[in-house]
């Protein structure tokens, strides 16, 4: 079965520091994926990898068969892979609306009264549709990581990496937020949970991966992975 | 529409006072004002929609000078030609800066274009055909008719200028190419992430500002009969750029205009009434004022003001 | 062009004289732009104030050096202002090193150009002191004293600065800052305030560094623009945040500019510093030693 991504060997270093070490990693389609790990462990680097902010050392990414590597940010998000980054980063002077815009403009290549239509939609999916003309400087935390939800579907992904998105919310707020990831799978989309809430990871995915200074320590189903000693002592301590 | 009907009554309007009998002075006054215009403008397409600062206006303007001087010199070239022929080398020089430095952070290409001021002015101090550092007397053939003389055609010719200037700058604005370079300016990652093609855009952006300041120093040649290294590269055109845009306001095409129509008064009162010295000090104490508590410029004010 | 040996050899004595007074003057930059990432253009326009200052004391008979060693705590004081100004108004509001940020900078630059224009006039001034003037006879070379002190002081003051971030505290944590500030700030150390402390410091090196400056050559108000370029190819050349790299970016420069000199003449000499300085952001723009 062909993946929709296959990481192998991937390494990075920042200077003397290895943020990431010989990571292999293969996600299906329509996969519904976990990734967890200690603060530092490489998670963000990782996903920076894959989406082209960062460039791998060593290894090669192939998304859809194609290997991405070498490709600057953006011609990844118009192949396919969308991301959210860990603390909102909105476009600032933009109401909500036209945070989507962009991505629907230079992604999907819509004109100006498509993409706002297909923003609202998607404003509406992810429970932002009655902020669409606030300025995306005036949204509390939990309207900011809806937005930057909203807007990394905006860019209309087969995989969508979710980096954090439901750190400091509340129950109620991780249920919504889990709910529309839940919708974007049913829809078809390739999702990759990177998160700290346990329970979230777990009720969500369908394969989890650890790392730990910046390797794989561990690979399994949620309920494998809770009870694995090497994922335990990576969180708590030797 | 609204726009195009006020720019062709303004060109008209240009036109019949260069050929009126209004007092000399006034042409003079409002060529270097013009000539504000079309570099503020053209420095806000980079600096105010993206947020990259060019700090090297005046390599661009002396560049595009120097550009207009050769083409007469070799080839006897018309004005229209000088000016193609600047905005050519302009763009190019903005191309070249932007591949070296558009991929650093924006301080790399701020020192950068502070870099091409001194290197260009030391090419130009070295260049004997153009002049050296002492500079080059230029024969101007009769000036063309309709006009009487060159500081009315060329007011007339910066008008024009002025106008291509702010179109451009709005057309940008208002596309969707304005859009992605104000993701630029906000969060450059996110904007990356979204699929805006970032180093594309900002070379595009600084392309077309390096045209434009190049071709607004195209007439000056002309206009003095005369070009030397010093002057051509003055370090007042890059802050007085700057300053202009700031305080006029960076987010909008109108901002620009306003902020070298304010300065540009506000200068020239300075220099009559004090002196020119206090004069420089003026906007630099503006620009930092400004820069620290109004920072969206005059027309960020005048949206507040209306607020109330 | 007259090329031999002889000419080289000097121009190479000559070139690391200056190159490490090059590294001097670039070292606060080196702090404030490479350790604490202020986007701060108006450093050498600071230089030239403090080479005013020394100038001024000099007049009441001060030796130049002791003059520039005098005018350190001022200045110190000053450059914990301006960080302090420059924290309060942009850095705290998230929009640092853009565009209003630099502008700032390049803003306060000009109103200091401006203010020394108005307070002393464009022509140059220089001072008087023993050790200006006359040279010392190596062989066959005459190597002027007043570049054999600021060689010196220059090589003091680096030093100095680089033992003082590497073996005291605050000195370390000043590099903390620089590499990992939320790690500084969760240990329970005020950022702000150990970056204010640094900026103090660096601008404490330029009122030296500005001393030196005059004792070098005459000074005049422009004289900042020239020194933009280098500064920064110096630091840039050296990489952010490396302090002895600076001493051998600028021993690089230094020569450079000394062989362009004496083979090509003074009116090329201006442009090599900003000429190496868009050939490393071309090439290597993380410089030599930079982290």
């Amino acid at each position: 079965m062909d993946s929709v991504l296959r990481i192998s060997g991937v390494s990075k270093r920042f200077g003397g520091f290895a943020a990431l070490s010989d990571v292999s990693i293969e996600i299906a389609p329509g996969e519904r994926f976990g990734l967890i790990g200690p603060n530092g462990s490489g998670k963000t680097t990782l996903i920076n990898c894959v989406s082209g902010l960062l460039h791998n050392d060593t290894g090669s990414i192939v998304f859809d068969g194609e290997e991405v590597s070498a490709l600057p940010a953006y011609q990844r998000t118009r192949r396919g892979i969308a991301r959210s980054f860990q603390i909102p980063r909105p476009f600032a002077t933009m109401s909500v609306l036209e945070n989507l815009i962009v991505p629907l403009q230079y992604v999907a290549h819509l004109g100006e009264a498509e993409a706002r239509k297909e923003a609202l939609g998607v404003l509406q999916r992810s429970g932002l549709a009655d902020k669409a003309d606030t300025p995306s400087n005036r949204l509390s935390q939990v309207e900011l990581r809806k937005l930057e939800l909203a807007r990394a579907m905006a860019a209309r992904p087969r995989l969508l990496i979710s980096d954090e998105a439901m750190a400091g919310l509340s129950g109620s707020e991780v249920d919504e937020v889990l709910k529309i990831m839940f919708d974007l799978n049913a829809a078809g989309i390739t999702i990759i949970m990177i998160e700290h809430i346990m329970h979230a990871v777990m009720r969500f995915s369908q394969r989890v991966v650890c790392l730990d200074a910046g390797r794989i320590i561990c690979e399994g189903t949620p309920a494998s992975i809770v009870q694995n000693g090497d994922v335990q002592r990576a969180y708590l301590g030797a | 529409m609204k726009y195009w009907t006020g720019a062709a009554v303004l060109l008209i309007a240009a036109f019949a006072a260069s050929l009126s009998d209004v007092n000399e002075y006034f042409f003079y006054a409002a060529f270097v004002v013009l000539q504000f215009i079309v570099l503020a403008t053209a420095w806000n397409i980079l600096g105010g929609y993206a947020g990259y600062v060019n700090f090297g206006t005046a390599a661009f303007f002396g560049l595009g000078a120097y550009t207009a001087v050769l083409l007469f010199k070799a080839l006897s070239a018309p004005l229209a030609v000088q000016i193609a022929g600047a905005a050519a080398m302009g763009g190019l020089l903005g191309f070249g800066a932007g591949m070296l430095t558009l991929r650093l952070r924006g301080i790399f290409f701020a020192i950068a274009t502070v870099a091409l001021i001194f290197i260009l002015e030391t090419v130009m101090i070295n260049w004997r055909y153009l002049g050296g550092a002492t500079g080059l007397q230029l024969l101007r053939p009769d000036v063309a008719a309709p006009f009487d003389s060159y500081t009315r055609m060329l007011f007339f010719v910066m008008a024009l200028e002025a106008v291509a200037a702010v179109s451009v700058a709005r057309y940008i604005q208002t596309s969707w190419i304005g859009r992605g370079l104000r993701a630029i300016r906000d969060t450059e990652e996110a904007a990356e992430a979204s699929g805006v093609p970032t180093l594309r855009l900002k070379l595009v952006a600084c392309t077309v500002s390096g045209a434009l300041m190049g071709a607004a120093g195209a007439p000056m040649p002309m206009y003095l009969s005369f070009i030397e290294p010093a002057s051509s590269f003055n370090l007042l055109y890059s802050v007085n750029t700057l300053a202009g845009a700031i305080i006029g306001g960076t987010a909008h095409w109108a901002g620009p205009l306003i902020g070298a129509l304010a300065l540009a008064s506000l200068q020239q009162i300075v220099t009559v009434t004090i002196s020119n010295e206090v004069n420089v000090l003026v906007v630099g104490v503006l620009l930092v004022a400004f820069v620290v508590g109004a920072p969206d410029g005059i027309l960020g004010l005048f949206k507040r003001w209306i607020r109330f | 062009m007259i090329f031999s040996f002889d000419l080289l050899a000097e121009a190479l004595l000559f070139g690391v004289l200056l190159g490490c007074f090059y590294a001097a003057v670039s070292i606060g930059l080196s702090v404030s732009f490479g350790l604490l990432d202020v986007p701060n253009v108006a450093h050498p326009a600071v230089m030239v104030l403090g080479s005013y200052f020394t100038y001024v004391l000099a007049g009441y008979g001060f030796d130049p050096i002791v003059a520039g060693v005098v005018l350190m705590p001022a200045f110190f004081l000053l450059g914990m202002l301006i960080y302090r100004f420059y924290y309060e108004s942009f850095e705290r509001r998230g929009t640092e090193a853009g565009v209003r940020g630099l502008a700032f900078f390049f803003g306060l630059a000009f109103i200091i150009e401006v203010g020394l224009i108005l307070a002393f006039g464009v022509d140059q001034r220089s001072v008087q002191a023993a050790y200006i003037g006359t040279s010392l006879a190596l062989g066959e070379y005459r190597i002027p004293y007043r570049m054999l002190v600021a060689f010196g002081v220059a090589l003091l003051l680096t030093f100095s600065l680089s033992l003082y971030l590497s073996k005291t505290f605050i000195g370390r944590a000043i590099k903390a800052v620089a590499q990992d500030e939320p790690a500084l700030r969760l240990m329970g150390a005020n950022p702000v305030r150990i970056k204010q402390w640094a900026f103090g410091i660096a601008t404490g090196a330029s009122a030296l560094a500005g001393a030196m400056l005059i004792i070098v050559g005459p000074v005049e108000p422009a004289l900042d623009r020239l020194y933009i370029g280098r500064t920064f190819c110096v630091v840039v050349l050296a990489g952010l945040g490396s302090m002895t790299g600076t001493l051998g970016a600028g021993l690089i420069l230094g020569v450079a500019e000394s062989i362009v000199l004496m083979f090509f003449g003074a009116s090329w000499a201006p442009a090599v510093a900003f000429g190496l300085l868009l050939v490393v952001l071309g090439i290597r723009p993380q410089g030599l030693f930079g982290r």
